[in-house]
């Protein structure tokens, strides 16, 4: 019988579950305070140029009206993310469509669009560059002239930031490849994707010449709004607070934006002396927020001719948009995940990040890592191909394994065996059983079927000494009625933040589940544990939890029953609630804390780019069944199956949620939802015309785990969120490849696009396997 | 939200007849709303232009099936739910049927009728091509007068109609002649649901001895207005169904088709694939 | 303005209204009823789904004035006295519920199905929600809640 207190492992209820079956849970719009205001926002219509003039519609009747412009803002005009190039209101300049350049606020919602409509602009318009080949191309406009000095590659025009990543014997790569068998050489591309969470960004922000700022906002990351407020207003942190309410969906979408919509809100509530609502409608959110990065990858590999890979020279470009927000870091995870689990003798990575007249690119789930895993999963089975070999075969051959080094050198602790995860994979998604039954119905049937499959990782936590940076910390209180509360500033959007911190207190504190509370997130009260991104929260946060709770069990021993060491109930709930008010009587407060301690062995250079880049990965093998109607050359994802290593699993239920909604959404970025940019203003800003799959729409998708506990987690958990984002794409067009022998190198893949290589291929089928040149390097070296 | 909604006037007349009053009088034009499922979208994006509205969501007197041994008469007012609940349009009209499913998701069904869809004139709209197919006649009222015309002349242009502002359509009025017809219809949208048709297709057919006795092929965003396939129907007509048949009928269909590029798919791939579901139908017609 | 008459979740209720406000805003800003959510506000995603009348709709598209004399029924009134309804608690511990604001609309959705189809097949379960979008589960634990749903709704009750 499992112990009664035992939850880690299992799958309690939803800690916020009740209140959002019920819909009782507020969400930001459901807020409502006194005397609040609403805001708008006046956009810029045209993608670069200079503001000529900017005069009001005489019919509204401005004076009910709260208007501020640049010129209102007490601190810096930047909304600061890494960089400070990000405005927070244009003034003189916009540099994409949809740009904020005016705030408006009046006590009717439903005035404001006319207002906003009577705000007549007249621009002088600048050529805008709108695609990574425009931006980079000689003759391209220079979007920042002179470039901002903090962009890290200021000398260079539109690029804002580069890196160069080297492992093994790169000074040999000219002659490995001009010995190699084969040099297989491929590009690749990813389009922008909408978070599309289905609640809007929105805010509520107070403001009071005593009190300073106070923002109640949709959001993933309290502490950045913090810090965008501090810059804005001139203020100190603790005058700049933020509370997270309740939150519909994220993705990445507020991780970043709302420094922006926060600080527009902010504004107005102090200009009006009123709190004011800003809540995006769907056309305006779509439109006006951050996309995932659009992405450009170029191959050059050598190979032997028993398909070992020899070498490679990988070129990873992303289209970053008019500002830098996180771009950086996106660019990093993605370089890092560039590599694949493979073993490279020699490999050189550039990658840099162009800026272009589009609205700023900014965090999506995965973070760059979906891109560069796509291009590498594709390419390998080119490589295959090439080579005369299965995609299995080809990976099985180049796979790591415990023991070897990843391409920044790290050595792989894990006791992870991909070989195996690859063969449990095919084993029980059919895969060899299925390619053989197509191979059989395909030439008959108008149906053309196929299987394809994707190895890959991604790492937990921020990258490289990003956690050190971070220095996160915990604390735990005690309620006055004696019973825990867990203080983060790590936010619920769904993924079940509540629930697993919960689970990892009840478990350490060997109390009920239901007994342990966790705080919603307010800056005044919860301390900084770091962003809700980065598949960190599992991981980082849940292990200063569990440390936490044990500091707190060892503070209030003395007032525990003593036990034997071996005994499982050390104590039952009442003792520790008697000990918790015994305790509390004599001292007060307790509050127990802990703060992140890097592991001695993870060591990262980021002037060299090599090192531990992540404390832990999570491994996966995810298989794809398609059918491709050539009736109307449209594919379908008709079966999906999902294998991964993440450590052990805190709650199945959550963990299995996540993987499907992550699977969900990378078959949606294959197979869907496209950004239709017409001069760089999103075309398609509706949820009829921007198509993300519906019930109908998506395949069964079967999730399996293998746990291994990993040391870095509580429990040995390893984070999971953005993992199952990075294996659809390339694993759906390597079944499309194998339906219909066309290798697709771009996604999104619409039926349009299968149209126009089917009937523009004479014999459809038969690819050329001639190596394709890969144009031209970039020119800048660079670390 | 980016309309104010005080701006706008709703009036809900208890009868008909009241309404073709309001309709006729000279304190419009008046818009008739009837589920919203179209004007309501237009109203949250700020482009619905006019400013008076008439419900007539609430008038019996529109919403029915009628059905005698040779006809069925639908009310406009129709939801596409009554249409699909229906058992007498389930197997002799089973086009409208299947369409009534294609249409937007089940709480857009309960609200949205076959008359707000004619009326709307939609290129896209998935009903229209199987009343094309089925040569439905319109049954148009006013305060003055009731006309009834063959409804494949109801389109003038996109979004342009015949009815006169003072007109409501009431009536949608099919013979119950098709029992003895192949039934193909198909839409390819943007997804399985809740999409826009990228291109549909809805016919009928009717072979004797081998050929192709009747033939009608009624279609959506192929053109600037839902169409029936008449040039195409003309090269099939008494024709047995053979390679070189086909390749006239896609041929037909090029001609006569003028799809667009639009931020929903391209012209090249909606006559490609009108063409390939035509050859696709007349394939299961073979005997 | 225009005097609207309605029964929201079993209470009848006299609001003063501008007769094209959608119903959606009317439940939410004037019976202050914030359980029913806006997505999309051109009827795609379903998270204003309600009951009128026991059939579904999505309330963004429904002028206030429409729902003159209507029954309402908002995800408030699903629940009796605060104990959840089966397909409630179904969705609570089957993880169909994740950021949450699906799920209002999708519990009435599925309502609204299961009074239709008691005994729904697996294709109409995903034909029956496909109106409503969720960006988190990919539906698969939905589906799930649903199907057990079907289970505990089927069960006799006491009474």
């Amino acid at each position: 019988m499992p112990d009664l207190l035992q939850t880690v492992g299992f799958s309690p209820i939803r800690k916020e579950g009740a209140a959002k079956v019920l819909g009782q849970a507020k969400y930001v719009d459901d807020l409502s305070f006194p005397g609040m205001w609403f805001g708008a926002t006046v956009r810029s219509s045209i993608a670069r140029g200079r503001i000529v003039s900017i005069t009001f519609d005489p019919a509204i009747p401005w004076d009910e009206f709260v208007i501020v412009t640049a010129a209102d803002i007490p601190g810096q005009n930047t909304i600061v993310h890494l960089t400070h190039d990000h405005r927070c209101l244009a003034s003189d300049r916009v540099n994409h469509p949809d740009e904020p350049i005016l705030l408006l606020a009046h006590p009717d919602r439903a005035v404001l669009p006319a207002a906003v409509a009577g705000v007549h602009i007249t621009y002088k318009e600048l050529p805008g560059v709108f695609t990574i080949e425009e931006s980079e191309a000689p003759n391209a406009p220079a979007i920042w002239s002179p470039a901002p000095a903090d962009h890290q590659h200021s000398t260079q025009k539109n690029t804002f930031k580069t890196y160069l990543m080297e492992s093994g014997d790169t000074s040999n790569l000219d002659h490995i490849f001009a010995t190699a068998d084969y040099i297989v050489e491929g590009e690749y591309r990813t389009g922008a994707q909408e978070q599309l969470y289905i609640e809007n960004n929105g805010v509520i922000a107070e403001y009071s010449a005593t009190d300073g700022v106070t923002v109640h906002g949709s959001l993933q990351c309290p502490y950045y709004l913090v810090h965008a407020l501090e810059l804005v207003f001139n203020l100190p942190e603790e005058k700049c607070r933020v509370i997270q309410t309740e939150t519909g969906g994220a993705f990445g979408g507020k991780e970043d934006f709302p420094s922006v919509i926060g600080s527009h809100a902010a504004l107005l509530a102090m200009k009006s002396g009123h709190p004011v609502k800003i809540c995006y409608d769907r056309a305006e959110d779509m439109a006006g927020t951050t996309k995932r990065h659009p992405s450009r990858s170029r191959h050059r590999t050598a190979v032997s001719k028993d398909g070992k890979i020899l070498a490679g020279e990988i070129d990873f470009a992303l289209d970053g948009g008019a500002y830098a927000t996180l771009t950086p870091v996106v660019l990093s995870r993605g370089t890092i995940h560039a590599p694949g689990p493979y073993h490279w003798p020699a490999l050189r990575v550039r990658a840099k990040a162009m800026a272009t007249n589009l609205p700023p690119h900014g965090a999506f789930r995965g973070f760059g890592a979906p891109q560069s895993i796509f291009a590498t999963e594709r390419h390998m089975n080119k490589i295959a191909k090439v080579v005369g070999l299965s995609p299995e075969e080809l990976r099985r051959r180049n796979l790591l394994g415990i023991g070897d080094h990843t391409a920044t050198g790290q050595l792989i602790t894990d006791t992870v065996n991909m070989q195996h995860l690859l063969t449990r994979a095919l084993d029980e998604s059919s895969y060899h059983a299925k390619r053989a039954e197509f191979a059989r119905t395909n030439p008959s049937s108008p149906i053309k079927r196929g299987m394809g499959f994707a190895t890959f990782f991604h790492g937990a936590g921020f990258t490289g000494s990003g956690e050190r940076r971070l220095n996160s910390l915990v604390h735990i209180e005690l309620t006055p009625e004696g019973r825990p509360q867990i203080l983060v500033s790590a936010t619920e959007f769904g993924q079940g933040t509540n629930t697993i911190l919960c689970q990892v207190a009840a478990e350490t504190l060997h109390l009920p589940y239901e007994d342990v509370l966790i705080a919603q997130p307010d800056t005044s009260h919860v301390p900084n544990s770091g962003p809700t991104v980065a598949s960190r929260t599992a991981m980082i946060v849940g292990k200063l939890v569990e440390r936490a709770s044990q500091s707190l069990r060892n503070t209030l021993s003395p007032y525990l029953p003593s036990t034997s060491e071996t005994s499982t109930t050390p104590y039952t709930p009442a003792e520790f609630r008697s000990a918790a008010l015994a305790y509390l009587a004599e001292h007060g407060t307790l509050v127990a804390s802990a703060r992140y301690e890097a592991p001695g062995d993870i060591l990262w250079d980021d002037e060299s780019y090599r090192g531990a880049a992540y404390p832990a990965y999570a491994w996966a093998v995810y298989v794809a069944e398609v059918a491709v109607d050539t009736t109307t050359y449209s594919a379908t994802c008709t079966d999906f199956y999902a294998l991964q290593e993440v450590g052990k699993v805190l709650h199945p239920v959550l963990a299995k949620g996540q993987i499907e909604g992550g699977v969900a959404q990378g078959i949606g970025y294959a197979l869907y939802e496209k950004c239709v940019w017409q001069k760089g203003h999103m075309a398609n800003n509706q949820m009829t015309n921007y198509i993300m799959p519906t019930s109908a729409d998506l395949p069964p998708i079967r999730v399996a785990f293998e746990e291994i506990p990993s040391v870095h987690g509580p429990f040995g958990a390893k984070g999971i969120g953005e993992l199952p984002m990075d294996g659809p794409a390339p694993a759906i067009l390597n079944a499309i490849e194998d339906a219909t022998g066309i290798a697709f190198t771009e996604i999104p893949l619409l039926p349009e696009d299968i149209f126009e290589r089917m009937t523009s291929t004479p014999e459809s089928g038969s690819e050329d396997l001639e190596p394709t040149n890969a144009g031209p390097y970039f020119s800048e070296t660079t670390a | 939200m980016r309309s104010n909604p005080s701006h706008y006037e709703l009036t809900t007349p208890a009868t008909l007849e009241a309404v073709l009053d309001i309709l006729a009088s000279d304190l419009g034009p008046y818009t008739p709303i009837a589920g919203g499922t179209e004007l309501m979208v237009a109203l949250g994006a700020g482009r619905l232009a006019t400013r008076k509205l008439v419900s007539i969501n609430h008038l019996q007197e529109l919403r029915f099936i009628a059905t005698t041994p040779e006809t069925l008469t639908l009310g406009s007012g129709t939801t596409f739910t009554d249409l699909r609940k229906d058992p007498v349009i389930a197997t002799d009209f089973s086009l409208l049927s299947q369409a009534a499913s294609w249409t937007g998701s089940i709480a857009n069904q309960n609200r949205g009728t076959l008359g707000g869809n004619i009326v709307n004139a939609s290129p896209a709209a998935d009903s229209l091509p199987a009343l094309l197919a089925y040569e439905a006649e319109l049954t148009l009222v006013s305060a003055r007068a009731t006309r009834t015309i063959p409804y494949a002349g109801f389109h003038l242009g996109y979004k342009k109609t015949i009815l006169r502002p003072d007109e409501l359509l009431h009536s949608i009025t099919l013979k119950r002649d098709f029992r003895e017809y192949a039934h193909y219809a198909r839409k390819v949208g943007t997804r399985n649901a809740q999409a826009i048709s990228k291109v549909a297709i809805a016919a009928l057919a009717r072979l004797k001895d081998g050929l192709i006795q009747d033939i009608r092929i009624g279609a959506a965003s192929l053109r600037d207005r839902p169409i029936r396939l008449t040039a195409t129907e003309r090269v099939l007509q008494n024709q047995p169904i053979t390679r070189e048949t086909i390749a006239a009928a896609r041929a037909a269909l090029t001609s006569e088709t003028q799809p667009i590029d639009d931020i929903r798919s391209t012209a090249k791939y909606r006559a490609a694939v009108a063409a390939n579901l035509l050859e696709e139908f007349l394939h299961q017609l073979k005997p | 303005m225009t005097q609207i008459t309605l029964t929201i979740n079993g209470e009848t209720k006299t609001i003063e209204a501008p007769p094209m406000k959608r119903l959606l805003d009317l439940i939410r800003e004037d019976l202050h009823l914030t359980g029913t959510k806006e997505g999309c506000g051109e009827g795609e995603c379903g998270s204003c789904s309600v009951l009128m009348n026991g059939e579904l709709v999505n309330s963004c598209l429904v002028p206030a004035l429409q729902a003159n004399g209507a029954r309402i029924c908002t995800i408030e009134g699903i629940s009796t006295k605060g104990r959840l309804h089966p397909i409630q608690q179904c969705f609570l511990e089957r993880g169909g519920a994740q950021c949450g604001i699906c799920t209002p609309g999708m519990i009435l959705a599925t309502h609204h199905l299961l009074e239709k189809y008691p005994q729904p097949t697996l294709l109409q379960i995903q034909e029956g929600l496909a109106g409503n979008l969720c960006r988190c589960t990919g539906y698969t634990r939905i589906f799930d809640a649903v199907q057990q749903a079907i289970l505990k709704t089927q069960q006799p009750t006491n009474n």
